[in-house]
């Protein structure tokens, strides 16, 4: 990551904050993920002026307006594409994308899935309520099925996305999931994904207080959320419920992911995180432990593999053209190679 | 007055026999010939070979591919026909021509489809060994039009074409199949024996083209000197045509098409403007060989991007544009349809972007291959709101060129996108470009903000330049600069979100009088009307210039007083076109659409149009416009005459 000076003057969350009135709803999940964000962007040492955060339509995409970096608040699911002409003409800048479910993964689900296959240097943000909030309160590509909202009073009759699997499923490079009421796992995450080149992609659960409140009450209630939440960490074997109860084990005949009780199958079954695993076929298993009910939800990342940037490589390409054939001649490139004179003077060349 | 220079090097020797002419030489002065085969008989590259001999010879030309939509349609049957007409002349000319002088028919398929076109007395070149059986019934001949005095009104010259290149390449060791391929270039030579071309360029392209083939390089030269030398011994051909070099300002000259005149101004305004060049697009006809040029120089620091839709090519674009890029995006009517809300949204953020349309057929998917200009009102009003957007448009091929470069200058100079309408015709035609010196092109540098604008020290995106209304372009690693752009309405000045009835009516009134300045910028109205005493105006657009201005000329020719002018921007329009059309009595407005510029000049100038429409998917005969022109005026004459009676 580029745009670190030393002996720059060292910022402060409030320095990322800007002088514009914050307007969602009192008790929305936004703004924790707001102040957590502001607090973790001093942590990259990049200058301000160096960041762009880039957001498409929906309450999540009014973010860039509270965040004193350069920010674009674009059209409608297109924040992906925007900011891949952004990244790949400026691969020095530290670019965000902030996004909703419905933003990313229903008009703009198109941009999301190339973004990652692309692996263009992006952080992408996604802020998952299951619901559209700004237009009160119809059922979004995350809502469960039989969802009943104002445009689905008999109940919703489409299946939901997953958004993990999906981002597998398109091979993004760094996928992770952090929920809004949890400041230190949304940290670590971020962390993670900065250390990342490429694609980075965050699924963040967040709570609409006003069109579906409580949509992660298990994972959140102090009763359940122990035993729904398995928390990710590299090296170790995934455990999680009371005393780490529970684990997750591969299914001898399919190798699909699934939950055990330790006690019945044993530590050595208990599957150790790997997120650096190539074969993206082992973080989509962990992206099915959970279902719409939330029941047992991994926390974490999931994958973080290495693959060449987009925008590195498209770099890479001018260079190699340039070294070639040296810098580009108008004059020589308006000639081409059958050209006449007309005129007394000397033949073309 | 001329003197050639050629600028190939060949290890073949040239057609030996083109100075050993033994034929008599007729001088003709211009000639139009039409090259028709399947699409899978290589008649586009044989058309462009034989442009190529004849810029290179230095006559003036031009050029209209036509092909269909679909790759390889049906060998030998109608939709598959493709052609090639090139109109060359000793004199500066303005169309590819009307109507073909000769046809070449690869096939009854070929004859069928262009025998309508061309006139009685006029020359078909058939390949006889293609009239025979299935072709002929597949097309709907019950008896050998070559045999039965059909085309008696014609001057008919059956070649067995096959058969001949098959003669000439027995010794090539190359199967029936292969052999039989190289029958275009056996055409190519005979016609270029036909018209006396230089033969160097094509032999050298030969084997530029087939260097890792040499065994077909060498059978398509044969073939190609097959076709020179019976055009020179056969009895068939008694003489052959000489048409001189055209009189041309002098300079350095090549052949172009539009497209690529368009890649080469984008890339030349890039330079011109000191910003790297980004596209952002998606494969469509016929805009895509923009993209394919561009992707061939990134040595000039040019960023492609094929992207996964047509949004997401002009929102990268768009997104490149904010990051201090020159951002593009090229498309064609359909594609327009699918930007139209980015479009608006660069209007709201007030960021230079080129919009490149290069229009074809509508509505829908309507004739991907053809021309037509039915896409001035979606450029001008297709987006939500009041959504202003500067138009230029191009008026030949080689005009892409500096249609892109002002195209460029307006995006960056006002911060606003643009829209490009070039069209089918102009993008595949081709004419002599006289090459322009990089140095002598517009410099277009407009410097970012790098200081705080504000009283207090702060920045202030939308405080304006008070003679261009353009507000500042600070790019992101700007110190002190940092803001917040997007498409909800914004306040005057510190550009931030702002719901205020009076501050958006003053938003909306000022991008449009943004727009509308962009007037001052422009030069004087040109209009064409030598005695000054013409009574009526043609006005047009885009690619009919080459058309109108032919059908000027007859009626001039004849006589007749016409006045021509012609727009290159269509928004906003030159200030002082409204006394121009108020100059004369009648004003006519041909277009290839059913009379968009019409409404729009109706409606701002109260001026009553006489429009003249055609969506053939062609461009304009001359010959039409002629006769259409020469009716208005005899009607304003007659009017006069009626009056004073």
């Amino acid at each position: 990551m580029t745009g670190i000076e030393i002996g720059m003057p060292t910022l402060k969350p409030k320095d990322f904050k800007t002088d514009q009135e914050v307007r969602w709803c009192p008790g929305c999940g936004d703004y924790i993920i707001l102040n957590t964000v502001q607090s973790f962007l001093p942590e990259m040492n990049i200058r301000r002026e160096d960041i762009v955060f880039v957001s498409g339509i929906g309450c999540s995409s009014r973010f860039p307006y509270y965040v004193n970096t350069y920010g674009l608040h674009s059209i409608h699911g297109r924040a992906p594409a925007i900011a891949t002409g952004l990244a790949v003409s400026r691969p020095e800048l530290s670019v965000w994308v902030v996004t909703g479910d419905g933003d990313a993964l229903s008009i703009g689900g198109n941009h999301l899935i190339h973004a990652l296959r692309r692996n263009v240097n992006l952080t992408i943000l996604l802020f998952n309520n299951r619901i559209y909030g700004l237009t009160k309160g119809q059922y979004s590509p995350t809502s469960e099925l039989g969802k009943v909202t104002k445009s689905t009073p008999m109940g919703s009759l489409d299946a939901p996305f997953n958004p993990l699997s999906l981002a597998i499923g398109a091979e993004a490079t760094f996928v992770a999931r952090a929920m809004d009421s949890d400041r230190a796992g949304l940290l670590s995450v971020l962390r993670a994904a900065h250390e990342h080149k490429g694609a980075a992609f965050i699924e963040i659960y967040q709570n609409c207080n006003i069109y579906n409140d409580g949509a992660f009450e298990v994972l959140k209630d102090p009763g359940t959320r122990d035993e729904a939440i398995i928390p990710l960490v590299t090296g170790q074997p995934i455990r999680f419920g009371k005393d780490g109860h529970r684990g997750v084990v591969r299914a001898p005949n399919t190798g699909v992911l699934g939950v055990a009780e330790v006690s019945e199958v044993g530590n050595d079954a208990i599957v150790v995180h790997d997120p650096s695993t190539e074969d993206p076929s082992y973080a989509f298993g962990l992206s099915r432990l959970s279902g719409s009910d939330l029941g047992h939800t991994p926390f974490g990342v999931f994958r973080s593999v290495q693959r060449p940037t987009y925008d590195g490589l498209m770099s890479a390409q001018l260079d190699e053209a340039v070294a070639k054939s040296g810098a580009g001649d108008l004059d020589q490139l308006l000639h081409g190679w059958d050209t006449w004179v007309v005129g007394a003077g000397a033949d073309a060349s | 007055m001329c003197g050639h220079g050629y600028s190939y090097g060949s290890t073949y020797p040239a057609v030996e026999v083109a100075t050993l002419v033994t034929k008599p030489v007729l001088h003709i002065d211009r000639v139009v010939i039409r090259l028709a085969g399947d699409s899978g008989d290589g008649m586009q590259l044989t058309g462009d070979r034989f442009t190529a001999e004849t810029a290179s010879f230095g006559n003036d030309l031009s050029t209209l591919p036509n092909f269909p939509a679909e790759i390889r349609a049906p060998a030998g049957t109608l939709p598959g026909v493709s052609s090639f007409q090139l109109h060359f002349a000793d004199h500066d000319i303005m169309t590819p021509g009307d109507a073909p002088d000769v046809l070449v028919a690869m096939n009854p398929a070929a004859l069928r489809a262009n025998l309508g076109d061309l006139p009685r007395g006029k020359t078909i070149i058939a390949n006889a060994d293609e009239f025979a059986g299935r072709s002929l019934t597949k097309v709907g001949y019950t008896a050998n039009p070559l045999e039965d005095d059909s085309l008696a009104d014609y001057q008919l010259i059956s070649v067995p074409l096959t058969s001949l290149t098959l003669e000439a390449l027995k010794d090539s060791g190359l199967g029936k199949k292969e052999a039989e391929r190289a029958k275009n270039m056996f055409a190519l030579g005979l016609l270029s024996w036909m018209y006396n071309r230089p033969t160097e360029g094509t032999i050298a392209f030969l084997e530029k083209r087939f260097a890792a083939k040499p065994e077909i390089a060498e059978s398509n030269v044969t073939a190609f000197r097959a076709g020179y030398n019976y055009g020179d011994t056969t009895e068939a051909f008694a003489v052959s045509y000489e048409i001189k070099p055209a009189e041309m300002p002098p300079g350095v000259y090549r052949n172009i098409n539009g497209n690529l005149a368009l890649a080469y101004g984008l890339i030349a305004a890039a330079q011109r403007c000191g910003l790297p060049l980004f596209l952002g697009a998606y494969p469509i006809t016929p805009a895509s060989d923009i993209l394919h040029e561009l992707s061939r120089h990134k040595s000039f620091g040019v960023r492609t991007f094929q992207a996964e839709d047509e949004i997401a090519g002009v929102g990268a674009a768009l997104g490149a544009s904010f990051g201090g890029a020159l951002g593009v995006t090229t498309t064609s009517g359909p594609g327009v349809a699918l930007k139209g809300e980015t479009i608006g949204l660069a209007v709201s953020m007030e960021l230079p972007l080129v919009v490149v349309d290069v229009q074809r057929g509508g509505p829908s998917t309507g004739l991907p291959t053809k021309t037509e200009q039915a896409d001035l009102l979606m450029a001008m009003f297709g987006r939500n709101g009041e959504s202003p957007v500067p138009i230029v448009a191009p008026r030949s091929p080689s005009d892409c060129f500096d249609a892109a470069l002002e195209a460029v200058r307006i995006a960056t100079t006002y911060m606003t996108p643009v829209f490009l309408l070039s069209d089918g015709y102009l993008a595949n035609g081709s004419e002599p470009w006289l090459l322009p010196n990089s140095a002598d092109l517009p410099d277009l540098r407009r410097p970012f903000a790098t200081e705080p604008n504000g009283p207090d020290g702060e920045f202030l995106p939308y405080q304006r330049d008070q003679a261009t209304l353009a507000r500042p372009w600070a790019v992101p690693g700007t110190t002190g600069l940092q803001h917040r752009l997007g498409g909800l309405e914004k306040s005057d000045g510190a550009g931030e979100i702002n719901y205020e009835p009076a501050n958006h009516d003053y938003m909306v009134r000022t991008r449009q009088a943004k727009v509308d300045r962009i007037a001052d910028s422009l030069p004087p109205t040109e209009v064409d009307d030598p005695t000054g005493s013409a009574r009526v105006l043609v006005l047009g657009w885009g690619s009919t210039y080459g058309p109108i201005g032919a059908a000027c000329r007859r009626l001039r020719a004849d006589g007749l007083e016409i006045a021509q002018t012609h727009l290159r921007h269509l928004n906003p329009i030159p200030s002082d076109l409204g006394p121009v059309l108020r100059r004369y009595e009648r004003v006519v407005v041909p277009e290839m659409n059913l009379g968009q510029l019409a409404l729009l000049l109706r409606a701002e100038y109260l001026v009553d149009i006489v429009g003249y429409n055609q969506v053939r998917g062609l461009p304009f005969r001359a010959a039409e416009l002629a006769d259409v022109l020469h009716g208005v005026i005899t009607e304003v004459t007659e009017a006069t005459a009626s009056m004073t009676r």
